[in-house]
């Protein structure tokens, strides 16, 4: 039986733009490019390494909610070499919160049948980190999460995962939900024949009819939390720039022990 | 008085810096009532009272340390029934937030994380946060449920407030799903003898310019000599040079100290992810065009192998 490894991605808005939130207090789209989540291409990679391991004895969907445009997401993993995709698109989802999305993202993965799920560490707009384990939690599964090594055998997900204060060793049998770090390997660039290959492959849409869930449990107004206000930072002032001729550590100790830090 | 459960971060109880932030945080919304597991757990509640905890609830089991996070929410859960609280509390560490999240979707609750200021309001606890690299501040509050709230640590201050503090033992019982995750082995991260990246006072970084592995040393030194924890850049860790736990960023830690040192980082938008909240930053960099000197209040144009020796030697001397 082969291996169903569904893989959770995120489209986001590009960290190097100029990011703003809509009047809405939702994130503004429109303003800044998206891509795929940097942290969900190691989640992709992770899975293409498992397959590899498997002798290609698995079967990689990859999965994400969002708009029309988070599609760019699923083509870019597809590019890499997964082997489907599933768009959850519905206009009753702008401005879900972590809780409705886990929601949308757990029926999804019922819905298409998986051994495996593997997501990022966490997404690089929200950063929460918390969805792997909300979706452990959701789907009943064993969460093996934040592993900077992974591998998968004899249904059984192994792992290493490094905290603070250890670094532990993890092991879980399927179905269980898996998280990587960036830690977990480089993620490959498409080649042209996968970048060509991603074009023909199939791209399924489901809206929240298909996953059996009502519009009042997503979108702003079914978040479980509200953005009161958001304030751009104001600008810093301008600090203090010395050129080094000789005593440049002195005068920064001297403004270090004004601050009293010394 | 409204209880507000605090979940304990200790290692063999020795209570984290952040916990005990928590407890001031907690005492504006009700009466923390602290919730210590694992080995040690009765070991925590001196110091836990000291800081305000009108109770704590411990619970040891050998499931919390064999089995991954679920035994934990299970204990956390029990604590939940037995208090109804207002708000539960819990630090901002990767497990921290992952014990939260799991909790706040069994309770039904929405869940804020990384919050880095906390405030009583009218329709329940006020978060304060700041997004997308530090260019946003935002205030948020859960609309169903009781508020879940992960905290950042150096948040706000650690205070004396002494509480009653007693000990009650908790009643748990696990899931099926906590035995779902084994733990076959663990090795502690060896101590530097330094502070934590994510809850030091003073943070000392270096990045693409420290040029080597053997050149930390010069970080180090200075780092050691301030008490502050080591940072280490993106590019730093990738090219083997430092440790990827130390690194700071967007996919590394995210740190706010009182005081950041930059030395040789030039300030990617990823760096800047993960310490534009730092209260007072200070740069050294040869090349003046560099983004961080945007950040900076005070920035050292030059040679950080001349500039940070010094820097070292003029602290040592100082504090004498």
């Amino acid at each position: 039986m082969s291996l169903r490894i569904v893989v959770c991605v995120k489209y986001v808005p590009d960290a190097t733009g100029d990011r703003h939130f809509a009047e809405d207090l939702t994130v503004d789209r429109d303003d800044v490019d998206g891509l795929l989540s940097e942290l969900d291409e190691y989640a992709v990679e992770q899975a293409l390494q498992i397959k590899e391991a498997a002798d290609g004895e698995a079967e990689i969907t990859v999965l994400t909610v969002g708009p029309e445009d988070a599609k760019d997401a699923l083509r870019k993993a597809l590019s890499m070499g997964a082997d489907k995709a599933v768009h959850v698109e519905d206009d009753d989802l702008h401005g879900t919160d972590v809780m409705g999305t886990s929601l949308v993202l757990a029926k999804a993965v019922e819905k298409t049948g998986y051994d495996l799920v593997i997501a990022g560490m966490a997404s690089t707009d929200g950063t929460m980190g918390v969805l792997p384990a909300i979706l452990a939690e959701r789907l009943g599964v064993p969460q093996v999460t934040l592993l900077s090594e992974v591998s998968v055998a004899d249904g059984v997900v192994k792992g290493r995962r490094d905290g603070d204060t250890a670094s532990e060793q993890l092991e879980a049998s399927l179905p269980a939900v898996v998280s990587v770090t960036d830690q977990s390997g480089e993620a490959r660039y498409p080649s042209f024949k996968g970048i060509m290959a991603a074009k023909k492959k199939p791209v399924e849409s489901l809206d929240l009819d298909d996953l059996d869930i009502d519009a009042e449990e997503v979108g702003l107004e079914g978040a479980w939390t509200k953005v009161d206000s958001a304030a751009e930072r104001p600008a810093r002032t301008a600090g203090t720039i010395v050129k080094d001729e000789g005593e440049g550590g002195k005068q920064l100790a001297e403004f270090l022990a004004g601050q009293k830090f010394i | 008085m409204a209880e507000v459960l605090v979940y304990v971060d200790h290692v063999d109880g020795a209570v984290r810096k952040p916990t005990l932030e928590l407890l001031t945080l907690a005492r504006r919304l009700g009466e923390p009532v602290a919730v210590a597991l694992g080995a040690g757990a009765e070991a925590t509640a001196a110091t836990l009272a000291e800081h305000g905890a009108v109770k704590v609830l411990t619970a040891d089991a050998p499931e919390f340390a064999d089995y991954l996070v679920v035994p934990k929410v299970d204990a956390l859960q029990a604590a939940y029934d037995a208090v109804s609280p207002v708000a539960v509390l819990v630090p901002s560490s990767a497990e921290g937030k992952e014990i939260a999240a799991r909790l706040a979707v069994r309770v039904e609750s929405g869940i804020i994380t990384d919050a880095i200021d906390l405030e009583a309001g009218d329709e329940g606890p006020v978060a304060t946060q700041s997004v997308f690299a530090a260019a946003f501040t935002t205030k948020s509050r859960i609309s169903k449920g009781t508020p879940v709230i992960t905290v950042k640590p150096n948040s706000a201050p650690v205070e004396a407030a002494p509480a009653a503090g007693a000990v009650e033992a908790l009643a748990v019982s696990f899931s099926a799903q906590a035995t779902g995750t084994k733990v076959t082995a663990r090795t502690p991260r060896e101590s530097t003898g330094r502070p934590e990246l994510t809850e030091a006072a003073i943070v000392v970084s270096g990045g693409r310019g420290v040029n080597g592995a053997e050149n930390f040393a010069i970080i180090e030194a200075l780092a050691d000599s301030l008490g502050a924890a080591v940072g280490a850049s993106r590019a730093a860790v990738d090219a083997g040079w430092y440790p990827h736990s130390n690194q700071v960023g967007q996919t590394g830690k995210s740190v706010s100290p009182q005081l950041y040192i930059a030395s040789g980082i030039s300030g990617a938008i990823q760096h800047r992810a993960g310490m534009q909240t730092s209260k007072t930053i200070v740069a050294v960099n040869k090349d003046a065009e560099a983004p961080i000197f945007d950040l900076v209040d005070y920035g050292v144009v030059g040679d950080l192998f001349e500039v940070v020796p010094q820097l070292t030697e003029e602290v040592k001397a100082r504090k004498g």
